[in-house]
């Protein structure tokens, strides 16, 4: 594992080589949370200044959809989480594997989400002319949803572009001497499951008992 | 870390590897170039024509304020030069101006590295910058934005005509340039500092470039968000500062003043650190308290966070959220004052060179002086009642931004001028330039602060004609101040063909950048470095008098 290691450019040393991507990823996790605080805080306002007609606007969300889609996401983060740990030790094929599933967990997460979204467009949930509850906090709960989905389906879409070119490399066969890219690329696919996962009662579960 | 030649100096051989300017001379091998030191070059190119860009709205400004009525520029067209000048000036020159060119270049150099840790996301941050780039000149080109730079809601999102979307999109992807560049810094100063470069070791560049990279990271994302949610309202119509649905204009100006605020920091913070070098060099002194200027900048870095309500006492916020927002903003001119004393006790007993650069730095010091007192005013609540919106604010952040950070980036350029293009530029012009900066800034911007405190608003081409005198000033200012920034061109330019050729150390300073050829070789070093001495021993421990070994010197009573 570790020994196969080959020294690139700037570096003098393996162990710090070893720990530059995923020591990169983890300042960008950083951003992206931030980057997600910013809506989090407009949620945190509409919602408390909305009152019952936030809720009332956050009943339409189809939480079966949600729900379904919180499971996909999650085992996602299992075979994710599979995927690195067999490369670091060197499993080969239970990497391959285990990234295929991600990306296909992925993948029908963003399908999932497809479905959900054609449904939403059906029952008029977008705001702004023929919205189905008109001016007011619902809408904005709406406003909420459209903008941190379409958000958080693009981190998705970026993660699959980055499980898919781990994959590529495990095809070219040197998958193993990459182990701290699939590291760096598990934190990535990791921090869109969480956001999901903070997303998920934000959306589904307002004003359900 | 001294100057001494055979410690740091390289032996003429035949057999070195070629400079870093002579490894490829194609346009080619410098566009898939991962060199930091050619980044930092792509990055100057860059930047230096959105300068150009941003200075040409000034220059349409000032000439429209000569006179109190509007003379060639219609209201939305005056409107779109300020916003011009203000998104450009901003995003597209002064955030990248010395992280991007100068820290790009020096960083790895200063610890050692023989580049940054991630050196194709540094080349891929100059194509995003690129691109944020094109975006905005596109906006500017359609038709222009007419929002100021900072794209208050509801304006930006119902009711302005102008391109915002694609002036905020521009913005937008600039800010993932930012963030790559503070990503790509942070781990470069974690994982690559040379063996015995400890933390403690670090020159205050380098302390500048990291603080700053924190704040990139974790303030551009802020920034990003907010214009996200200004696309989402003003392309989709989803509601969200929208009043009609219970939407506040106000969330935006915090989230917008969450990064901004900071942003005034990633700014100046590394001007900090250009300034503490060429000061501690051309003083021939050691820095004077090297600790408390490394905290100080993490207490700038971390308090810049907390201040940002400073721009919003006028907009309705609870007078409780005021008075706190004031006490920290009053709070945090005081790391930025140790810093200002501690230049000064560098000063004091060194063997001065007032050198081009050193002019540059020493105006620095005034001018950020001038800015960060009126700064104080603002934080102010009664004061800023009276003052917000008016000339005074307008030159309080160009003192800071223009008369400091610029200031300290021409310090800067010509500092390593030597270093970057392996010839030297004619020091008596290049002294000219800085005193004509520093005049010319001064006649522009301080006639503002009289106008300011007697009323006259910012972001008006028609003004009362009782003000006409400032004005005048004001532009007759700016044009020494133009002269300022044309005439180094001139001089530069020559340099790089036919100045003379540099010396490896040309200041005799203790930065390990000194210690390799210049221009450097493309692995910056041709030995693996050990580092066993603090920076800036510029003489040795113990050899000059109690008072001014600042070390441990006992304190007279
Ligand atoms: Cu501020």
């Amino acid at each position: 594992m570790a020994e196969d290691l080959v020294l690139h450019e700037p570096f003098e040393e393996a162990a710090r080589q070893r720990i530059a991507v995923p020591f990169g990823v983890w300042s960008f996790l950083a951003t992206e949370c931030l980057f997600f605080g910013g809506i989090l805080l407009f949620y945190a306002y509409a919602r408390w200044h909305g009152g019952e007609a936030f809720t009332q606007g956050a009943k339409e969300a189809a939480v079966w959809y949600g729900t379904i889609n919180t499971a996909v996401l999650m085992t996602s983060s299992l075979t994710m989480a599979i995927a690195e740990r067999a490369t670091k030790g060197g499993f080969r094929v239970v990497a391959r594997w285990m990234l295929g599933g991600t990306l296909m967990l992925g993948l029908s997460f963003l399908v999932i989400k497809g479905f959900e979204y054609r449904k939403d467009v059906h029952e008029h949930l977008i705001p702004g002319p023929g919205f189905k509850f008109g001016q007011g906090p619902a809408a904005q709960f709406w406003a909420f949803y459209w903008t941190a989905t379409v958000t958080h389906a693009i981190h998705v879409t970026i993660g699959l572009g980055i499980i898919a070119r781990l994959l590529w490399i495990e095809r070219r066969g040197d998958l193993l001497l990459h182990a701290t890219s699939a590291q760096g690329g598990a934190l990535y696919w990791h921090l869109v499951d969480i956001v999901w996962v903070v997303l998920y009662p934000l959306l589904y579960l307002v004003g359900r008992p | 870390m001294n100057s001494d030649p055979t410690r740091g100096g390289i032996p003429e051989r035949g057999a070195e590897p070629p400079s870093y300017l002579r490894e490829g001379t194609t346009v080619r091998s410098w566009l898939t170039t991962t060199d930091h030191k050619r980044i930092g070059i792509l990055y100057a190119l860059a930047i230096t024509f959105f300068f150009a860009l941003g200075a040409v709205a000034a220059a349409l400004i000032r000439a429209e304020l000569v006179t109190p009525s509007g003379d060639f520029l219609t209201n939305d067209e005056y409107n779109q030069a300020f916003t011009l000048h203000g998104i450009v000036m901003v995003w597209f020159f002064l955030v990248p101006s010395i992280p991007a060119t100068l820290g790009n270049f020096l960083l790895p150099m200063m610890i050692g590295a023989k580049d940054v840790a991630f050196p194709r996301l540094n080349l891929m941050s100059w194509y995003v910058f690129m691109a944020g780039g094109l975006l905005a000149l596109f906006a500017i080109l359609a038709g222009g934005v007419d929002t100021g730079w900072t794209f208050y809601t509801p304006f930006s999102t119902l009711y302005s005509n102008s391109h915002v979307l694609l002036a905020a999109l521009g913005v937008f992807v600039v800010g993932f340039s930012s963030i790559a560049t503070g990503v790509n810094f942070i781990a470069t100063v974690h994982l690559l500092r040379a063996r015995g470069m400890t933390w403690m070791r670090l020159p205050l560049f380098v302390w500048a470039m990291y603080t700053t990279s924190l704040v990139m990271v974790l303030a551009t994302p802020v920034l990003a968000m907010s214009l996200l949610l200004v696309v989402a309202e003003r392309a989709f119509g989803l509601p969200i500062f929208d009043p009609r649905s219970g939407g506040d204009p106000l969330l935006f100006q915090h989230l917008f003043w969450f990064y901004s605020h900071p942003a005034v920091y990633i700014m100046v913070l590394p001007a900090f650190g250009v300034v503490s070098e060429i000061i501690t060099c051309e003083a021939r002194r050691r820095i004077f308290g090297y600790q408390f200027m490394v905290y100080a900048m993490v207490v700038i870095a971390v308090i810049g966070f907390m201040v940002w309500g400073h721009h919003m006492f006028v907009s309705g916020q609870s007078a409780f959220a005021s008075m706190v927002f004031s006490f920290l903003s009053f709070v945090i001119a005081v790391p930025s004052a140790i810093k200002v004393f501690n230049w000064t006790g560098t000063l004091y007993r060194g063997q001065i060179r007032f050198s081009a650069p050193m002019l540059y730095a020493l105006g620095f010091i005034g001018l950020f002086t001038i800015g960060g007192l009126t700064g104080l005013f603002l934080a102010s609540v009664p004061l800023d009642v009276h003052l917000t919106d008016t000339y005074f604010v307008v030159a309080h952040f160009h003192y800071i931004m223009v008369g400091g950070s610029v200031s300290a980036f021409f310090g800067g350029l010509h500092f390593w001028w030597p270093k970057i293009t392996g010839r030297l530029y004619s020091e008596r012009l290049a002294q000219f330039a800085a005193i004509s900066m520093f005049f010319g800034f001064n006649f522009t911007f301080f006639p503002q602060f009289i106008m300011g405190t007697m009323g006259m608003p910012r972001r008006y081409h028609d003004y009362p004609p009782e003000f006409q005198p400032w004005h005048v000033m004001s532009s007759v200012g700016a044009l020494v101040l133009g002269f300022g920034y044309l005439w180094p061109i001139f001089y530069l330019g020559w340099s790089l063909f036919r100045g003379e050729r540099a010396p490896a150390n040309p200041h005799g300073a203790t930065g390990l950048e000194w210690q390799t050829r210049s221009p450097p070789p493309k692995d910056n070093f041709d030995r693996l470095l050990v580092v066993d001495q603090e920076p800036y021993l510029y003489h040795p421990k113990e050899s000059t008098p109690d008072e001014v070994e600042q070390a441990h010197a006992k304190q007279k009573p």
